[in-house]
């Protein structure tokens, strides 16, 4: 069985020699045409001249195509049809899209892209939170607000309070392939799309949308992407609709590619946002009351910005009972790039809140933050076979389905308003609630940590932590260990949905294709492991193809950390039916129960004989059986009242932990991760490889979006980090040099495929741990309460405040 | 002529080609060889990175800013010419495979390429090979593993490369020696000069620029050797950053430390020392170090040569001392200055612009200093002498120095990389380091371990 194998990501040996083909190595027609965006260099105001006519005499120029080009601007929004392609007379940001640019070579567009005359009537822009405070720039007509108990009262009654804010930047997706699309025109007006997107469905849908056309006429392809981390989640939007609207223009196949600066000009990065809290406590470090306000600010279009602050209030409590809470969620609008999906989601931003008051309080009270930690985590639960199992009804699922059909809103869009529905999940005796009233019924963080603690060497570490800091007058160390419980499941509830189609050829081999998309995470490996192990068969026996918006229609995204939940899920039902009208076939003929037939290392068994895979396919086949068929899955038991802040939005919820040991320069600020010990949730992991890939990477990442990773925009609103040049994600050196990363493998106590758990976004929550460890290094020198990320500034100035 | 070269073991001829075309688009372009990636058009990712190999061995470049006239007379591999002929991988690319060292695939083939050169080289120092090299996905651990399994592993007998040394040779505006460099010059004082290509480079990728005529120094063998003369060092402009930092390591420690992080090594291979001083830029940082080694630049313009301190070289941002037609021949150091120490400091360690750049070099005799020379970068529109500070330690005990003095010297920017008073208080800071760091104090937080 290759389910729970360590096997290598299926592409490795085509990545490794040069062979693995993204879109801009894809061989087009001859005469593909090349494009580029003319962008804003101002943040805000209106475009009073747009003089494309040096554009249109460039050499290699074929076509300009401006706002007056179009008889309506065609919409690249994820959710609420605010993200005109090209600035109608307006702008919003600097780096927005003013005209297409249509051309020879890609270097013949760049040029040419950079020769228009345009001239603004500046407005000044709204670029911070407080400008957007000040000028109730927001979207929602206020803020979300959710509640349950009594927080203030629970404050005031409290024997500490303690009032401060955290501020935490953004960050860029860094994927190493940049935006790309490219469209090759077909007969009968129809469109092939190749696209570098997490969402086939949507850049089908939104091509259709602004060529006028039927989904139906629109197909597009996904093989890989180099990295997506949610940046590719909406924000391939854009070029796949240029490209199309190029192709038809000028019936020639039209590629576009964004440079890395224009690529971080245009797109949107993680939401930064400040945290304000007011948390009362008890003298052991419980939490009694709590009141945050999260301000976030979501750029200038609404994008997924609504789902992500959700998201954020979400998270607002990790793994900590919070039984008096009022969370207050602002989501600013500004006039810099909408800010959009990014690995985590919002749950990050949430999560960093409650570390920080945790943190914050220990430092208060003189306690080791592990046992602030503890005092206040949920009830353990025994999260295997789980004694207490409420029964949804399954219908709710439908009606909300239903309802949203009703409704007429963009289906294949994530972040609209889901839909109101009274939500009613029971809960078990002794079962604790979230601050959103779902049963935490899987808590093992108490056995996790506890098993990390002692991996760690935590204890020990912490006071050879404080001897080495007293003996060291220039230099500190910090050490922190930080739980993760991150929730699983779409919380926009009809995107927990998958397709996959499988067909089994005469020769026994197997073609596989699902709705998932391949960014790296392994997806299409581990998938195929379900596959494979359906039938028993070889890996080899599997193909795995390009996902494909023709063989598995209104996928959703790649997103959420659902891809192998769902679409794993999906391949085994298809599978699985094979299998079946395979078992009944042979069972007919030989006058036995199907369930006796068995599959079994690459054969069949049939009584007492047994023949290869590929003759009972044949004998399948010879039969008339049809050896195609889809696969279906919808996540059981969610349902979710994102107004109320009620119900039940997630399946089930991972968890892990990491402890991080820093060092930092008290002349300097500079910092180093001398080491990192992470133990992480996988449930019965499909292919621990690839899970320890996502948690190393996930915690590299994490560490560099609370550490290196800073954007800074100027006075006027201009991006100036936007390029690797001056962004600095992690390198090869600041990864921690001790990485000691094991996998807790307790099966999900959820009916997910193999018993697995999500694994692409909870581990980057891990990261935290790094940046409460250099907090930790912070105090020990004397210092202050620090923001995020720790840069070498940051860290000095922290260290200084406290002085 | 045309620019001949090796790719993948098979010699190639290119005529018509612009001299500013990169080898990148040639690759992904012209030749279809689409396994070099274009990451980030600058040389600040690795995705692109290939490796050359001339008469001083092979190394890793980056291919997206290395213009197809730097390659002539070379032998150049791609991913695609890795593994044997049979398909047989190389050893770093089996190992790659084995520690699932590659995620989404894109960053793989120049981390492949950066492995294999460090490979032919026998060089161990994954982080320092790798520093040049990003990766978004894997958090880098299993990439050090594969490197570490592969270590080990004999060379393959595939590599070998023909052996050319003709680079530049016969090429227009390729001249070789630093003679016919000064007539060319002279004739055309508007053409560019093209040493390495690292900052030229991105005025063509990312400015857009037309930067012909360009004239290539890479031909010319006199001015990348590092001769002792007297108690002097004297570098040829066109000694590599790499060159200079191996050359260096037993004299020059310090210098040697702070040429490793400087930018990336596929840019160190290509990038010069006359590059990096005559481009003038307020942060590059081996003129801080320089000066405060008291260094002395050479300048040539046709036959006439003159000398004088680096300091002097920089007038103002991005002005220097240098007359149309005049360019770096040289720079002198002294051949030890055990004083030195180099601290630079940047949100990265590796492969970051320095926020601030501060070099000292102080003489103590019988407890009170007898000379400073101190440099900064990354504190004013110039490399530049804090001579305030230098006056007021001078003929005392060396000792701390309050922030006032050293706002005599530096009024700093404020931008993307440290804000202005951020970089003052690091300045007045790497003072502390100095003398915590000549007392022998742990003072880098890269000497600490778990």
């Amino acid at each position: 069985m290759s389910i729970g194998k360590p096997l290598p990501h299926d592409a490795a040996p085509l990545h490794v020699t040069g062979a693995a083909r993204f879109v801009d190595d894809m061989p087009l027609p001859r005469g593909t045409l090349h494009l580029a965006f003319g962008l804003s260099s101002i943040a805000r105001g209106a475009i009073t001249v747009l003089d494309l006519a040096p554009v249109r005499a460039a050499p290699g120029v074929v076509a300009v195509i401006g706002p007056d080009d179009l008889a309506e601007i065609p919409d690249c929004s994820a959710s609420v049809h605010d993200e005109p392609l090209l600035a109608a007379g307006r702008v919003n940001h600097a780096g927005q899209q003013l005209f297409i640019v249509v051309a020879e070579t890609h270097l013949a567009a760049r040029r040419a892209a950079r020769l228009a005359r345009v001239t603004y009537a500046a407005e000044t822009p709204v670029l911070t939170i407080e400008d957007a405070l000040v000028a109730n720039s927001r979207f929602e007509d206020g803020p979300v607000i959710w509640q349950k108990g009594d927080a203030a009262r629970a404050i005031d009654a409290a024997d500490h309070v303690i009032e401060a804010a955290l501020t935490v930047g953004g960050q860029e997706h860094f994927y190493l392939e940049g935006q790309i699309a490219a469209a090759v025109p077909q007969e009968g007006g129809d469109m092939l799309i190749h696209s570098s997107t997490q969402h086939p469905t949507e850049v089908q849908h939104k091509v259709a949308h602004a060529l006028h056309i039927p989904m139906s006429a629109v197909r597009v392809e996904v093989r890989r992407m180099g990295g997506g981390f949610g940046g590719k989640e909406s924000q391939g939007n854009a070029l796949a609709i240029a490209c199309a609207l190029a192709a038809r223009l000028t019936g020639r196949p039209c590629k576009m590619r964004y440079d890395r600066d224009d690529d971080m000009m245009i797109t949107g990065k993680r939401h930064d946002l400040r945290i304000e809290y007011r948390v009362g406590f008890g003298a052991d470090g419980r939490i009694a009351g709590l009141e945050l306000r999260h301000l976030l600010r979501c750029g200038w279009a609404q994008d997924l910005s609504l789902a992500v602050a959700d998201r954020a209030m979400l998270h607002a409590d990790n793994t900590y009972h919070l039984p008096d809470i009022r969370i207050e969620s602002h989501r600013l609008k500004t006039n810099t790039q909408s800010a959009t999906a990014f690995r985590g989601f919002g749950g990050p931003q949430g999560m960093i809140g409650i570390e920080r008051i945790v943190d914050h309080i220990a430092a208060t009270l003189g306690m080791d933050p592990l046992a602030v930690r503890r005092v206040n985590f949920y009830r353990a639960m025994t999260g295997g076979d789980a004694p207490i199992a409420p029964k949804v009804p399954v219908e709710a699922n439908t009606q909300i389905r239903a309802d949203a059909a009703a409704t007429g809103v963009d289906l294949t869009s994530q972040g609209q308003e889901g839909a109101a529905r009274p939500a009613h999940v029971p809960v078990a005796d002794g079962v604790q609630t979230t601050h959103y009233h779902m049963p935490v019924e899987d808590f093992i963080a108490h056995d996790l940590v506890a098993k990390l603690e002692e991996t760690s060497d935590y204890a020990a570490r912490r006071l050879a932590v404080a001897d080495w800091n007293a003996r060291n007058p220039v230099l500190k160390k910090g050490i922190a260990l930080t739980p993760v419980k991150f929730g699983i499941s779409f919380t926009l509830t009809w995107l927990n949905q998958a397709g996959a189609l499988v067909h089994v050829y005469q020769d026994g081999s197997i073609h596989l294709n699902h709705g998932g998309t391949e960014m790296g995470q392994g997806l299409f490996q581990k998938v195929a492991q379900i596959a494979a192990s359906v039938f028993d068969v070889p890996m080899e026996t599997v193909k795995i193809t390009a996902t494909d918006t023709s063989k598995v229609p209104n996928t959703s995204a790649t997103a959420a950390s659902s891809g192998a939940d769902m679409n794993g899920m999906a391949a085994q039902s298809a599978c699985e039916t094979l299998r079946g009208r395979i078992a009944d076939c042979l069972a007919a003929l030989h006058g036995v129960a199907a369930d006796t037939i068995l599959f079994r290392a690459g054969h069949v068994h049939i009584a007492d004989s047994r023949i290869p895979f590929a003759e009972a396919v044949q004998i399948a086949y010879q039969n008339r059986i049809s050896l195609s068929a889809t696969g279906f899955y919808k996540v059981p038991k969610i349902t979710w009242d994102r107004k109320r802040g009620e119900g039940r939005p997630f399946l089930y919820f991972a968890y892990g932990a990491a402890v991080s040991e820093v060092v930092i320069d008290t002349l300097t600020g500079e910092s180093r991760i001398l080491r990192a010990d992470i133990l992480h949730d996988t449930g019965s992991s499909l292919n621990p490889a690839l899970d320890i890939g996502q948690i190393e990477g996930g915690y590299v990442q994490g560490a560099g979006w609370l550490t290196t990773e800073e954007l800074v925009w100027n006075a006027q609103g201009v991006l100036t980090t936007h390029a690797p040049s001056t962004y600095k994600i992690p390198a090869c050196s600041d990864r921690p040099h001790v990485f000691n990363v094991a996998l807790w493998s307790r099966p999900n106590s959820e009916g997910t495929v193999g018993r697995s758990k999500a694994v692409g976004e909870p581990p980057f929550m891990l990261g935290i741990s790094a940046f409460l460890a250099i907090q930790d290094a912070v105090r020990a020198a004397g210092g202050g309460l620090i923001d995020a990320p720790a840069t070498p500034e940051r860290i000095l100035r922290a260290v200084e405040n406290g002085v | 002529m045309d620019i001949a070269f090796h790719l993948n073991g098979m010699p190639v001829r290119i005529a018509d080609a612009s001299p500013t075309s990169t080898l990148l688009d040639w690759l992904r372009e012209t030749r279809g060889l689409t396994g070099t990636k274009e990451g980030c058009n600058e040389g600040d990712c690795g995705a692109c990175t290939v490796m050359v190999t001339d008469g001083r061995g092979p190394r890793a470049l980056n291919s997206c800013i290395l213009f197809l006239p730097q390659l002539h007379g070379k032998a150049v591999r791609t991913v695609e010419g890795l593994a044997a002929p049979d398909g047989r991988l190389h050893p770093v690319q089996q190992a790659m495979v084995e520690c699932h060292g590659s995620q989404c695939g894109f960053c793989t083939p120049g981390f492949v390429m950066s492995m294999a050169a460090a490979h032919a080289t026998g060089r161990t120092d994954h982080d320092n090979v790798l520093a040049g090299n990003l990766c978004r996905c894997t958090g880098y651990a299993p990439i050090v593993r594969a490197a570490e399994r592969a270590a080990t592993a004999p060379r393959p007998d595939w590599l070998t490369e023909p052996d050319m040394a003709t680079e530049g040779v016969g090429l227009p505006h390729s001249p070789a020696t630093s003679d016919e460099l000064a007539t060319l010059y002279a004739e055309m004082p508007n053409a560019t000069l093209v040493a390495g290509a690292t900052d030229v480079g991105l005025w063509v990728t990312k400015g857009l620029r037309d930067v012909t005529p360009a004239i290539f120094l890479g031909g010319i063998a006199e001015m990348q050797r590092i001769e002792q003369q007297g108690d002097m060092l004297r570098i040829g402009a066109g000694v590599t950053i790499s060159a200079l930092a191996e050359a260096v390591v037993d004299t020059h420690p310090a210098l040697a430390e702070l040429l490793r992080r400087f930018a990336s090594p596929p840019v160190r291979n290509a990038a010069t020392i006359g590059g990096n001083i005559a481009n003038g830029s307020p942060i590059g940082d081996a003129p801080p170090a320089l000066i405060a080694m008291g260094a002395r630049l050479h300048l040539r313009r046709g036959n006439a040569r003159r000398d004088m301190p680096l300091e002097d070289f920089f007038l103002d941002y991005r002005k220097q001392d240098r007359h149309p037609g005049e360019f770096v021949e040289a720079i002198s150091i002294p051949a030890a200055s055990p004083a030195l120490r180099c601290y630079k400091v940047s949100k990265r360690f590796d492969q970051d612009i320095s926020a601030v750049c501060g070099c000292f070099n102080i003489t103590v005799t019988d407890g009170v200093v007898t000379g400073a020379r101190i440099a900064f970068g990354g504190m004013a529109a110039v490399p530049k002498r804090a001579s305030a500070v230098e006056a007021a330690l001078t003929g005392k005990p060396l000792t701390t120095l309050p922030a006032e003095v050293f706002a005599e010297d530096f009024t700093p920017l404020s931008d993307m990389r440290a804000s202005a008073g951020y970089r003052l208080k690091i300045a007045q800071n790497l003072l502390t380091r100095y003398i915590h760091d000549l007392a022998g104090n742990v003072t880098s937080v890269q000497e600490v371990a778990s």
